[in-house]
């Protein structure tokens, strides 16, 4: 079926505006979707496409406009009201109880609370049919926490399904996902749009808005920035729309690597029993920064855990300024000039009730400076604080105030400067600007670049492509636990380090490289004493 | 994340909870006063319902604790025991150590200072004996609250049933002690300890009471355990701990070893409680040698916010309630147990105090 | 060898098992619901302290047995209203505000029992529960008096024990119950109010607990003394864990337990050299040993402590 958007739209946004405090995230939005139709939602971080769908779905009351299915008015704020006229949301934080079957996980709230039987068979039955209608096959009675994260997401989209959906909401839904997965995915989308059902999906990628979708809305600042027909644009178009002007990332100098401070040969690590690291190969250089590329969920976890100090490797060698050694912990690091930015600034990275200053020198109380025979030197940490707030432009807090208190951006600063005041040695920056707005994103790259050209070396492992582009002198992909070959940042290309991404070198030898060997340097280095 | 969301509440109800951003320093200076008037607010209906007058027992309660010369000097001695498990409470519950076996330890404590007191170690002075009797005390504490903590960091065991339990079995065993080894032959078959030696006993802080320099044993604890907390590499790792075990590890601090020190403080904290009990005030121990310490402590940490300067004060108004509602009660023929259902009252009013320090209602 | 056998094969073990189990059954199932909910329910100690109270008070006054335990378990409810404003709507800690309504309930029965039963030498005693035949059974050798010689709370808790596996996995309440307790957020998004939910959980959860009380006053004793409960409610946290959350074992688990606490009450009268608190202690360590085993590979509600707060993660 051909989307027919002139019929009357099965959804339809009008005037759609919501303010938080003074930040507007929607201003005056239309939007319609006619039946059959798979129309993108394009945006950056923060352009109001989840405020938007929030609304759609009676998560948010909009503070102006209305939400109409099928020409009816829905009430705001009850998400029942939405799942009654058949919007269905597949979120990109899947909820989900891990411990229950997958049947179970649909069936909740399906069913008056007080009949006094489950009808089990009759459920199971219809999940299999729906399940075979758009080719979403998984095992009904699976125990959910036992599935893979692509199967989640398909019962995330069978709930909605189970529920009746023909209006299917779908936030960020390759965020998490396989190139493989995402593909399949889309192959479900397009049918279940030909079945007459209507999609929106949320994204900032511009190769998979250009290949799924009927219809683009590119929003940009909480506005419909454009509307366009996939057939009638293209990706520099939609690139310009989204983006409109743009803090400029910082450009970088070529790097002049030194010696090599770390290198990791066939390095295996396994977490709770699961080889999450497999014979990963790898080296630091000193002025020069290491880019880890690679979908969410592929072992950049344990990589970041190994390098912070976390844990242990179960096989290979590592060496640290050409020492052997069988194991980093926090201690030595910490010791050694190593500074560590952590994966989750609000869960590791900072005690959000604990001050300031006591954050800022947490880990490195036992040194001289902050605490002597075990008691601890508060004025030394409270100056110690004060010049990282004045340094690294800390806002919204004083060394004696909660952390909690401040902003991600400012928390991030907080995190870098306890670790760049000291000149490290060597930086690992797991995920450093997850979350943060532009402004600071700009101001944590300035920072690592600024750490690289003062001779740091730097581990960036991100999921952020522009970011390793934009930072990283040499990158690799991790798929799966392994590590790809590095390649020299000139030579990434997208559809290079999409291959690299999606795990294509695995499966042959490596990718072939044109600037770097593939073995580290063997010298010894200046610091090993 | 895309999009703006804030942290704003999904719902709009028609009444909500907000987090503050900003805890008032009046709001959390006054919520122990507030909840414990509330507490006596509501336990005031309770009097009212036993149809006695309500203000004439609350006035009867405070001469009751401090009418006299041997009231007061009661009400600090029963404080004494209060402060020290109020402490071991307070710095456990600090690092998000759930010890609720204070009751037990403290048993274990009197049982091994009635061991050592009254025989073993009965030859040597004085001086050296108690500052030895008030270590081996803390030591039997720190023991039986080692044994949670290992189940917790071995085997991933709620520390808080296990620590409940093990007071069960802490008081059974002291029970067969004085059943058996340590049996008084002299108390007429009553079940009881052998005394300790007469110079193992405390000090009078007060002739011709029974108030004894344990309480300034207590109130010393309290101003080191409050130095140690916020001036010590232990307290500052301790507190990492409890509010983020994760961040904690990350910064470096090693969990299971700061858990162990804290365990050992908190116990440690409950045995000499134990010891200064029956080295101060019985001489001996029996079964019915605590009226509920161990659980009164966890009121007294509460009420005091775990700071432990405030477990001075808490502990206070706690012996208040307990000496003065004896007197009350005699008068009024109210039960004593009005002191324990206001104290009980007021560690739930506290934390529904402390709530309102960190949450507003906003409509 | 034979003492031990003679013991196990007396009928009146396996009768005293289902009377020791009775009160366990009751409190474990009161609190498996409420922390198949997400609540852990430390006030179980003090609630069945006051159930025990409450139904025998009302039974010394005029009321018959059936209304006592009604009255048990209304009072119960009362008392997890409480936790539940505290715990699910505040979002308090659950082992502080557990541990403040056991201290309040347990304060609060004394308090009520010494204000309308002047001080006695020898406390007052109601007219207990008695033992029903029930025809054809009762009369069966051995089993007969091993199995069928219980009072109907004996009975009712254990119907009540397959009810409850039967609601929590074969109905839609069930089904919401577990979600609530898993991931309320999910719940929430399916529309199953999770905060309904749990107060409904921990209510029904604290009435089960206040008639284990009961049981204890009603038909296990005919009196009320303070401490009488001594440690039952910390057990049955305890069993819940060893039951891994599911209704059926924790019968088997209350069983289990009521086997061993019959069998060294016997074995006391056998050994008597060993001092008699060796015995008493059991409980308690087998509790802890429970604990220690199961543990890890219990399935734990994921949900379990997590305050839910609509909108907040």
């Amino acid at each position: 079926m051909i989307a027919d958007t002139t019929a009357a739209p099965v959804l339809e946004l009008a005037h759609i505006s919501k303010r938080f405090g003074p930040i507007v995230a929607n201003d005056d939005i239309s939007i319609a979707l006619g039946r059959g139709e798979l129309l993108a939602l394009l945006g950056e971080n923060g352009a109001g496409k989840t405020t938007l769908m929030s609304i759609l779905f009676g998560h948010y009351t909009p503070d102006e406009g209305t939400v109409r299915v099928d020409g009816v008015e829905l009430p705001h704020g009850r998400p029942r009201a939405a799942i009654k006229a058949g919007v269905g949301m597949v979120h990109q934080h899947f909820s989900l109880a891990p411990n229950l079957t997958v049947l179970e996980n649909v069936m909740t709230g399906t069913e008056p609370l007080w009949s006094p039987r489950s009808r089990t068979s009759a459920a199971r039955r219809k999940l299999l049919s729906i399940a075979e209608r758009f080719g979403l096959g998984v095992d009904p009675d699976a125990r959910l926490g036992d599935l893979s994260v692509g199967e989640q997401q398909r019962v995330e989209i069978l709930k909605a399904l189970y529920n009746d959906a023909r209006i299917l909401i779908l936030d960020e839904p390759t965020a998490v996902l396989t190139n493989i997965e995402a593909e399949r995915l889309f192959t479900t989308l397009r049918e279940m749009a030909r079945q007459g059902l209507s999609l929106i999906f949320i994204s900032h990628k511009l190769d998979e808005v250009m290949a799924a979708a009927d219809r683009i809305v590119v929003l940009r600042g909480g506005r419909v920035a454009a509307e366009r027909r996939a057939a009638e644009t293209n990706k520099a178009e939609l690139a310009e729309l989204m983006v409109g002007h743009r803090v400029t990332r910082p450009t970088r100098e070529p790097a002049k690597a030194g010696a090599t401070v770390f290198q990791a040969s066939r390095l295996t690590v396994s977490i709770g029993g699961v080889e999450r690291l497999k014979e990963i190969d790898f080296f630091l250089r000193e002025g020069e920064t290491l880019g880890i590329i690679g979908v969410s969920g592929n072992g950049q976890a344990a990589l970041s855990q190994l390098m912070g100090g976390l844990a242990a490797p179960t096989g290979g060698e590592m060496r640290l300024f050409g020492e052997p050694v069988s194991a980093l912990d926090v201690h030595d690091l910490v010791e050694a000039g190593i500074g560590r930015i952590p994966e989750d600034r609000h869960r590791q990275g900072a005690i959000g009730e604990m001050t300031i200053w006591e954050n800022a020198v947490l880990e490195r109380i036992r040194q001289p400076l902050f605490s002597r025979r075990g008691i601890v030197n508060r004025s030394a940490g409270q100056a110690f604080a004060a010049t990282i707030i004045e340094e690294f432009d800390v806002r919204g807090g004083t060394p004696t105030s909660r952390t909690r208190l401040l902003s991600g951006g400012n928390m991030q600063k907080l995190i870098l400067g306890r670790n760049l005041y000291r000149r490290p040695k060597i930086l690992i920056a797991a995920q450093p600007t997850r979350g943060l707005d532009e402004g600071a994103v700009a101001a944590v790259h300035a920072r690592i670049l600024d750490a690289r050209r003062q001779g740091t070396a730097v581990l960036l492992i991100s999921e952020d492509l522009d970011e390793v582009i934009g930072l990283a002198d040499r990158i690799q992909a991790i798929v799966k636990g392994r590590l790809s070959a590095p390649i020299a940042a000139e030579d990434a290309d997208p559809r290079r380090l999409g291959l690299m991404m999606s795990g294509d070198w695995t499966s042959s030898d490596r990718t072939p490289n044109d600037r770097i060997s593939d073995g580290p340097p063997g010298e010894g280095h200046p610091h090993a004493s | 994340m895309t999009g703006s969301a804030t942290g704003l509440p999904a719902k709009d109800i028609l009444m909500r909870l907000e987090r503050r951003e900003h805890r008032p320093l009046l709001l959390v200076v006054l919520s122990p006063i507030l909840a414990v008037v509330a507490a006596l607010a509501l336990a005031g209906l309770l009097i009212a319902a036993a149809g006695a007058p309500v203000l004439e027992a609350y006035g009867r309660i405070l001469t009751g604790a401090f009418g006299t010369r041997l009231a007061a000097t009661e009400t600090l001695t029963r404080a004494t025991p209060l402060m020290l498990t109020g402490l071991a409470a307070a710095v456990a519950f600090r690092a998000r150590l759930w010890n609720i076996g204070a009751e037990g330890q403290f048993y274990l404590g009197a049982i091994m200072v009635a061991a050592l007191g009254s025989t073993a170690l009965s030859g040597l002075p004085g001086p050296v004996l108690i500052p030895l009797l008030f270590t081996a005390g803390a030591i039997a504490g720190m023991a039986l609250m080692l044994v949670p903590l290992w189940l917790r960091l071995r085997f991933s065991v709620d520390e808080v049933v296990t620590s409940l339990l093990l007071n069960f079995v802490a008081v059974l065993f002291v029970s067969m002690m004085i059943d058996g080894p340590l049996k008084d032959p002299l108390a007429f078959g009553w079940p009881q300890s052998m005394p300790v030696a007469d110079h193992a006993l405390l000090p009078k802080l007060i002739e011709r009471s029974r108030l004894h320099i344990g309480l300034a044993v207590a109130i010393v604890a309290a101003l080191l355990v409050y130095l140690l907390q916020s001036r010590t590499v232990f307290g500052l790792q301790s507190r990492a701990a409890g509010l983020n075990p994760e961040g904690a590890v990350f910064a470096g601090v090693p969990l299971a070893r700061t858990l162990v020190k804290v365990a050992c403080l908190s116990g440690g904290l409950a045995g000499l409680a134990g010891a200064i009990e029956v080295m101060g005030v019985k001489g001996y121990v029996t079964t019915d040698l605590s009226p509920g310490y161990g659980y009164a402590g966890i009121i007294v940490a509460m009420l005091a916010n775990l700071n432990p300067l405030g477990v001075i004060a808490a502990a206070f108004f706690t012996a208040t309630m307990f000496v003065g509602a004896d007197g009350m009660s005699r008068a009024l023929g109210i039960p004593t147990y009005i002191a324990d259902v206001t104290v009980a009252l007021s560690l739930l009013t506290m934390l529904i105090a402390i709530f309102f320090t960190q949450y507003r209602i906003r409509r | 060898m034979s003492t031990f056998f003679d013991i196990v094969a007396s009928a009146g073990l396996w009768a005293a098992v289902l009377r020791i189990a009775t009160p366990l059954i009751f409190g474990t199932l009161g609190a498996l619901l409420s922390e198949r909910s997400g609540v852990l329910n430390l006030g179980i100690e003090g609630i069945m302290t006051f159930g025990a109270m409450a139904g025998w008070l009302a039974v010394f006054n005029g009321a018959d047995l059936w209304t006592g335990m009604l009255v048990a378990a209304l009072s119960g409810a009362l008392f997890g209203l409480v936790h539940a404003a505290m715990t699910v709507t505040l979002g308090l800690s659950q082992h502080v505000t557990g541990l403040g309504i056991t201290l309040f309930a347990s304060s609060l029965s004394y308090y009520i029992f010494r204000l309308t039963v002047p001080l006695a030498s020898t406390p007052p005693t109601v007219t207990p529960f008695q033992p029903i035949s029930v025809p054809g059974l009762s009369d069966l050798p051995f089993v007969g008096p091993a199995l069928f010689t219980q009072t109907l709370p004996t009975y009712l808790s254990i119907v009540i024990a397959l009810l409850l596996a039967y609601v929590v996995y074969r109905t839609p309440l069930g089904l919401a119950l577990r979600m609530s307790g898993e991931n309320p957020h999910a719940a929430e998004a399916q529309g199953v109010d999770p905060v309904r939910v749990r107060y409904g959980a921990i209510m029904a959860g604290s009435a089960l607990m206040a008639m284990g009380g009961a049981f204890l006053t009603l038909s296990a004793f005919n009196s009320f003394f303070p401490t009488m409960v001594q440690g039952r409610g910390w057990i049955c946290i305890a069993l819940v864990v060893f039951a891994s959350w599911r209704p059926g074992r924790a019968l088997f688990g209350a069983l289990l337990f009521a086997f061993f606490d019959a069998f060294q009450l016997r074995l006391q009268t056998v050994l008597g050299n060993v001092p008699y608190q060796i015995f008493l202690m059991m409980p308690y360590i087998l509790s802890i040993a429970a604990l220690a085993v199961m543990a890890r590979r219990a399935r734990v509600p994921q949900a379990l402590m997590q305050p839910y707060r609509r909108g907040e993660r």
